[in-house]
């Protein structure tokens, strides 16, 4: 089968690879038919996650047909259409028994404080990911859904992490009618934060980013009021001014560990891997958040340490809330939000790539090139 | 005179020029309907897991595991198994070190490096060596608008854009300067 792997970092390329195996009863080996390259999968392109090996396969955010299961499998069959939530979780464990699927302690041997990701490096269980022609995928009865026969392929896909984590950031935020939410980043997570932080009863919504056409994509897709924060000196005082010096009620940050804004900050952690990332997203929010707000992090950084400002959030008496999502409990209530028309996930969608290119796909998301906001990658086989 | 004062800054739209224009303003008002409220539910039926402790995943090679699991995961990732000088370096690392200690990261993040060494060196005896430039994708600087979408738009990251085709060509021009110099040694030495 063609799959993308890793050749070390900014490099990718595309190779014929075995067709995965069952290796357990409740594997499924997955036909991927659409898969899509997440912000944080250029975490790794960068070189910035421990233990990303060369040869690996990437891709946490896919969508396909069940190609085949395992003796112990129950809920799926063979031709299914499937969407897979990006965490591979045991559903069983003393953290997945409590809905925290994302912090799973059953799959993932290389670290306890991180649960298993698709094609996210050992440090998150070793996987092979979705930009691929076949995946495998564990724990069929647990993670994977059939996909809704209403929905369309585009939006399951973005169901599988960035919708879902963008949702639960808003959760995050503990937002009450009328507050005021600032999001830093207008990627595709911080697109779907702000438009979610509306569905929480926010009264305004701020999203702060420095790509002039991102920031256009969260005034009509997540009718955000927008602040680009290299028009600026200090944009924790322009979000201070625009609160009337009081401060937003709730910030989000989804940039995680590659945040622009603060050279220093940028080298020392994307650029030299002296920080587990650049906590300028994290940092703001801190400080622009009024004392007693709260703050949510859905951006992604890395398990080593990261300069953020704990004195300001301690002594601004903050509620720092954070975790990756845990996909599958977002299911229900956004199936519903997208069946009522209140949401769209694919309206992000810009860029649809043949996944024998994929080292341009990788190169033009990182580089930021031809207004990209989300590309597809989709396999000859689809 | 806000913050000085006990009142909320007002908001310029009304809650009913707000739900005019955004579909769901407020679908998720009640916590009730929020589903990762509250954070922890205790309902092991939820997932589907048919199982209380999942059947054990065969180990084909020795799989290394954090000191911080107090056995190996019942299921796990199998693909690219350590090897090279980066694999001694992976394997100690979760054999001696903590995920507190610093020292185990540090040390992931180098074998990463000697791994991606060891990779580019080992493909130049294949028939598919490792070629920096397909493989970085600037050849579609054109079709992607490299110019237009980087220069007169305000981008924070310019600043820093030059430290990129450094990190990419970096290890093959220190390890073509090497070759050259070990090349001109053994030459001096005949």
């Amino acid at each position: 089968m063609r799959a993308m792997v890793y050749r070390g970092p900014y490099k990718v390329r595309v190779e014929d690879k075995d067709v995965p195996l069952i290796e357990h009863p409740n594997d499924a080996i997955v036909r991927v038919t659409r898969a899509a390259i997440c912000g944080s999968d250029l975490h790794l392109y960068h070189g910035m996650i421990p233990d990303t090996r060369v040869g690996a396969t990437f891709g946490h955010e896919f969508i396909g047909v069940v190609h085949d299961v395992g003796s112990s499998v129950q809920n799926l069959k063979r031709g299914d259409r499937v969407m897979v939530p990006f965490n591979v979780y045991c559903g069983s464990c003393y953290f997945c028994a409590r809905g925290l699927y994302s912090n799973c302690h059953n799959v993932n041997p290389n670290a306890t404080a991180i649960g298993g990701i698709y094609g996210y490096s050992h440090s998150c269980g070793g996987y092979d990911g979705g930009q691929s022609e076949f995946v495998r995928v564990p724990f069929a009865d647990v993670g994977p859904s059939v996909i809704p026969e209403w929905m369309d392929d585009d939006d399951a896909l973005m169901l599988t992490d960035a919708l879902p984590t963008g949702y639960f950031g808003a959760q995050l935020g503990d937002i009450v009618e009328g507050d005021t939410v600032v999001v830093f980043g207008a990627g595709p997570v911080g697109l779907y934060a702000a438009r979610s932080a509306w569905l929480m009863g926010a009264g305004r919504v701020i999203s702060i980013d420095h790509l002039d056409y991102r920031l256009e994509k969260a005034r009509t897709f997540a009718h955000a009021e927008t602040l680009n924060f290299n028009n600026h000196n200090d944009i924790v005082m322009q979000v201070k001014m625009a609160t009337e010096y009081l401060g937003a009620d709730v910030a989000i940050d989804a940039v995680g560990a590659e945040a622009d804004g603060n050279l220093t900050q940028h080298i020392t952690s994307a650029k030299l891997k002296l920080q587990g990332g650049s906590p300028i997203a994290l940092n703001w929010a801190i400080d622009s958040v009024r004392k007693g707000g709260n703050v949510s992090v859905v951006g992604a950084y890395g398990p080593m340490f990261s300069a953020v400002k704990f004195g300001d959030a301690m002594n601004k008496g903050l509620t720092l809330r954070m975790n990756q999502c845990p996909v599958k409990r977002q299911w229900p209530r956004l199936f519903e939000h997208i069946r009522s028309g209140y949401l769209k996930p694919s309206d992000i969608i810009t860029h649809r790539i043949p996944l024998d290119d994929i080292a341009e796909g990788y190169h033009m998301f990182s580089a930021k090139l031809d207004d990209c906001i989300k590309p597809v990658i989709v396999p000859a086989a689809a | 005179m806000l913050p000085y004062t006990a009142h909320k800054p007002a908001h310029t739209e009304s809650s009913e020029q707000l739900r005019a224009r955004i579909p769901g303003l407020g679908a998720d008002l009640d916590p009730k309907d929020r589903p990762s409220v509250p954070k922890e539910r205790f309902d092991p039926a939820a997932s589907g897991a048919h199982w209380e402790f999942p059947e054990r995943q065969k180990e084909k090679h020795p799989r290394e595991r954090s000191i911080e699991h107090r056995q190996l995961t019942p299921v796990f990732g199998t693909t690219i198994p350590t090897k090279g000088l980066s694999g001694v370096l992976r394997r100690l690392s979760y054999a001696r070190y903590g995920e507190g200690r610093a020292a185990h990261w540090l040390i992931l993040i180098a074998a990463d490096r000697i791994d991606a060494i060891e990779s580019h060196l080992r493909s130049f005896g294949t028939a598919n060596p490792d070629d920096p430039i397909t493989q970085s994708g600037v050849l579609s600087e054109r079709r992607r608008h490299g110019i237009s979408s980087r220069f007169g738009r305000g981008r924070a990251d310019l600043k820093h854009g030059w430290l990129d085709p450094l990190i990419i060509l970096g290890p093959w021009l220190i390890a073509g300067v090497a070759a050259v110099k070990v090349g001109r040694m053994l030459l001096r030495r005949h």
